[in-house]
């Protein structure tokens, strides 16, 4: 609240490039009686502000619902996915966690797969494609039966839930040492194969994510266990496990 | 008031089948012209948005073998604003067996729209509703479920029967994804073509028919035509002329504002939507306003302190010094009265100067009785998640000190006009979702909204589309409407990026926010919105006279992006005022303060206003149309929840 609010001084060194053919630097930046009560974007956006009134061009970075679920923004704050807060994403991280007169590093998201756009902006297209290989269940408007023609147990609905509530943000990816992207694809696989109406289509789903993820460029999983650490929806590790007998399964 | 809008004709048919109620879809469905499978592909149609509507309807055409070009201003087709909404979708399944029909939820939601809404529309959601639930589950959405396997629902605000299914607080999310999955499906089968991080800045009418549209592709900046056999515009509210709202950042007025200005008729602009649980304002940074769930108000009570001006923490403010005043004013449903009655209510005591926090903008919602009654264990599991969202935004600890919540613009009722068949005034021209005006009248039920937008989607759009493309072909799109269009598009961006004025456009769409919520707000009055009126057109003035947006048009340019859409707003703006200006009565959302009833509650004018306001775009001012509104079934009533 205002009364205890105290402005901050700070030092950004902020990641900066043109396009996807620039090479790219850190910028230094000092902005100055940052209150804490503000988000992390809402700084970036005081010192926008300024920079457009400068001339200079400003610093370009996805944000939309700015409340946690749309999955759009995402920066590696201090070495960081979505910076140190836990269950966090960048939107909903306030300037209050950090020291007066600290220096702060920001960085895009960072894979092969993921190349940056401009700046802090990089292109996650290849998860729509991951889904586009089966991420799904085929089931044509108007087709479907009664909702209550098949009971499903509350556990496997929590369950399923627990793994859907995947924002596609792609902090795992940027946090796991071999760009991996198989905390995504495995929360997909998860949420579908516990599910009844999932099952039909189980083992070729399995299959066509797992080899989309791999022609995409993602790394492999080495149960580093970064990527759970990072997800602002604390998506379980031992969804992998699941992909991967999926995997298997429907390999034989 | 004359010299503001002049009246036109009014709008005689919405082109509703005749005959009882529950006949009137199937009766529309079978007089719909079919087109061919085989002649389906070669038809092509432009949606825009991928939200619930946007999303639902690309990925049924999708299916049902049209050829369907998609945009979202968005990286991913996944992220619309959609995915936001927490609380749940109505469905009148009654599985519950508590009296719930489909009469039922049709009279709930024309009665919660303060009988503004038209009663053909709303009969067909209801119905549509069920198939909801039924698709959703057979997609795989993870709805909440019972422990016997079958789907659990609630109760949500204007209803007595508990007819809302919900995915935890995410219902927003799991049900957009379960369409983004659908229309991933389509995209990778070839039906969809998908263009993420484009806008549509301008719409194609070529001899009279919507045909296309031109876009800015966000990443190089490159202005594209494409065009088609029909456009859809499923391109959310407008929430954000306010600039503070619970909307996403990107949302914004600019396809339908555009469309408007090709001739669409823009429906009830005044119609907005406060809700009352959001988090205050602390500083002038803000960017945006977080929703905190309404269930809140099931354990929470909301007071401030009797005495104005009192800043003492609320824990040293005795209870016999303590204002209850929903409990005191509306001893019946007390802190669970209406959305629209809670932010009024709220909104009177800051006014009163008794508001809490910082600006004396707040009000609390306080659990102590609560966690005392039930132990912190039962609340936590209760609202857990929403008190760790809560601490997170403000520092503070719900559990040991009051929440506090102020009223912010959360959704917009109008939008552009459609008839039954969700076309709007320019053929070949369909509006789905928060963009159209439809359903909910001059105020939304919660659980409404999703419900209304994966109706239009999956279940009528596709079907009434059908007829218009049916009764084709249209002919070659006329070259020259497309470079007119065009021109346009590049005209404007040049002038914006040529103004390099003194200030961002984010400092102008704050000031034009702040004017509309003093004066276009939660309380209307004919002094402030003529006050409204006359700031509006010289703070435009001065935007395009000293905005300043840095960069090139041909790159990715966010300063760029945000400044179009302001100017857009400005427009907006002006027409929403004039609107709420001349609906002199109080309804709903639109709480005029010369209309009330001796108890302060809003007092609708039937005799008078009993119709839906649809204006023309006209280079000399609006010129209103109006649609009169018909009761055969709901018989119109005074709301009270004393």
């Amino acid at each position: 609240m205002s009364e205890r609010a105290k402005g901050m001084n700070l030092t950004l060194k902020v990641w900066r490039q043109n396009g996807p053919q620039d090479k790219g630097r850190m910028v230094t930046y000092r902005v100055e009686d940052v209150s804490p009560d503000m988000s992390f974007l809402e700084m970036l956006d005081v010192l926008n502000e300024r920079l457009i009134l400068e001339g200079d061009d400003p610093i370009a970075f996805d944000h939309d619902c700015r409340e946690g679920i749309c999955g759009m923004c995402g920066m590696v704050i201090n070495g960081v996915a979505h910076g140190e807060q836990v269950a966090t994403t960048t939107c909903q991280l306030h300037m209050r966690h950090f020291e007066d007169n600290a220096v702060i590093t920001i960085e895009p998201w960072r894979a092969a797969p993921f190349p940056v756009v401009k700046d802090l902006v990089v292109d996650r297209s290849a998860f729509d494609r991951i889904i586009q290989a089966g991420g799904f269940i085929s089931v044509p408007a108007g087709s479907a039966p009664d909702a209550h023609s098949v009971p499903v147990k509350k556990v496997d609905a929590d369950a399923a839930f627990d793994a859907a509530t995947c924002i596609g943000c792609g902090a795992c990816v940027a946090a796991c040492p071999n760009g991996s992207a198989s905390l995504f694809t495995a929360a997909k696989i998860t949420h579908l194969s516990l599910l009844p109406q999932g099952q039909p289509e189980r083992a070729s789903r399995a299959k066509a994510m797992v080899e989309q993820m791999d022609a995409e460029g993602f790394g492999g999983c080495t149960n580093t266990g970064e990527c759970t650490a990072v997800c602002p929806k604390g998506i379980p590790l031992d969804t992998i496990a699941q992909m991967n007998r999926d995997y298997l399964k429907a390999s034989k | 008031m004359n010299e503001l809008y002049t009246e036109g004709e009014p709008i005689r048919d919405a082109k509703a089948p005749e005959g009882p109620i529950e006949d009137r879809w199937e009766k529309r469905k079978f007089g719909a012209k079919l087109v061919n499978p085989a002649n389906k592909r070669k038809l092509h149609v432009i949606v825009v948005g991928t939200g619930l509507a946007g999303g639902s309807a690309a990925a049924t055409l999708g299916e049902l073998g049209y050829n369907v070009t998609s945009f979202c201003y968005q990286d991913s087709p996944r992220r619309a604003h959609s995915i936001a909404a927490q609380g749940g979708i109505n469905a009148a399944k009654n599985y519950r067996g508590d009296g719930d029909s489909i009469y039922r939820l049709f009279y709930d939601t024309v009665k919660g729209g303060d009988f503004r809404a038209r009663e053909s529309n709303v009969y067909r959601l209801a119905q549509v509703s069920v198939n909801i639930i039924d698709q959703a589950v057979a997609q795989g959405v993870p709805f909440a479920r019972e422990y016997g396997g079958l789907l659990d629902t609630r109760s949500f605000g204007g209803a007595q029967v508990s007819r809302t299914f919900y995915a935890r607080g995410q219902t927003g999310q799991q049900l957009l994804l379960g369409a983004y999955q659908a229309l991933e499906r389509q995209i990778a089968a070839g039906t969809v073509k998908m263009n993420t991080r484009h806008e549509m800045l301008e719409l194609i009418v070529s001899d009279g028919r919507a045909r296309g549209v031109i876009v800015r592709d966000m990443v190089t900046g490159e202005i594209e035509r494409h065009t088609a056999d029909a456009v859809v515009l499923a391109t959310g509210g407008y929430g954000n002329v306010f600039f503070l709202s619970t909307n996403a950042k990107g949302c914004n007025t600019t396809a339908i504002w555009r469309a408007h200005r090709r001739g669409a008729m823009f429906a009830n602009p005044c119609y907005t939507q406060i809700h009352p649980t959001c988090i205050p304002v602390s500083g002038d940074y803000q960017s945006k306003l977080t929703l905190m769930s309404e269930s809140l108000r099931n354990d929470g009570r909301v007071w401030v302190p009797v005495k104005a001006g009192d800043t003492r923490p609320a824990s040293e403010i005795p209870e016999e010094e303590r204002d209850y005043y929903l409990e005191r004013i509306y001893p019946a449903f007390g802190n669970l009265v209406p959305r629209d009655i809670a932010s009024r209510a709220a909104k009177n005591v800051c006014d009163e100067g008794r508001g809490v926090g910082p600006g004396g903008l707040g009000v609390y919602l306080d659990f102590a009785d609560a966690i005392s009654r039930l132990g912190r264990d039962a609340v936590e599991k209760k609202y857990g998640n929403l008190f760790e969202m809560y601490e997170r935004i403000t520092g503070e600890d719900p559990y040991t000190q009051p929440m506090r919540i102020y009223p912010a613009v959360h959704y917009t009722m109008g939008g552009l006009w459609v008839d039954y068949d969700l076309q709007s005034t320019i053929p070949g021209l369909f509006v789905i979702g928060e963009a159209n005006f439809s359903d909910h009248g001059a105020n939304r039920l919660g659980a409404s909204a999703l419900m209304q937008g994966l109706a239009d989607g999956y279940f009528v759009l596709p079907t009434t589309i059908g007829d218009y493309l049916a009764n084709g072909p249209y002919g070659e799109v006329d070259e020259e409407a497309v470079a007119e269009a065009e021109i346009a598009v590049r005209n404007k961006i040049e002038k914006l990026l040529s103004v390099n004025g003194t200030r961002t456009a984010d400092s102008y769409h704050r000031e034009l926010g702040r004017i509309m919520w003093d004066y276009c707000g939660m309380e209307r009055t004919e002094e402030s919105l003529r006050k409204a009126l006359e700031r509006i057109p010289e703070l435009r003035e001065e935007f395009w006279r000293n905005v300043k947006v840095s960069g090139q048009a041909e790159e990715l340019n966010q300063a760029l992006e945000r400044a179009g859409r302001v100017a857009d707003f400005f427009d907006l703006a002006e027409l929403m005022c004039i609107d709420a200006l001349h609906r002199t009565e109080s309804c709903g959302g639109h709480f005029r303060a010369e209309s009330q009833d001796a108890d302060g509650e809003a007092l609708r004018d039937d005799e008078n206003f009993a119709y839906v306001a649809a204006w023309e775009y006209g280079e000399q001012g609006p010129i209103l149309h109006k649609e009169a509104l018909d009761y055969e079934y709901v018989k119109m009533s005074q709301r009270s929840y004393k």
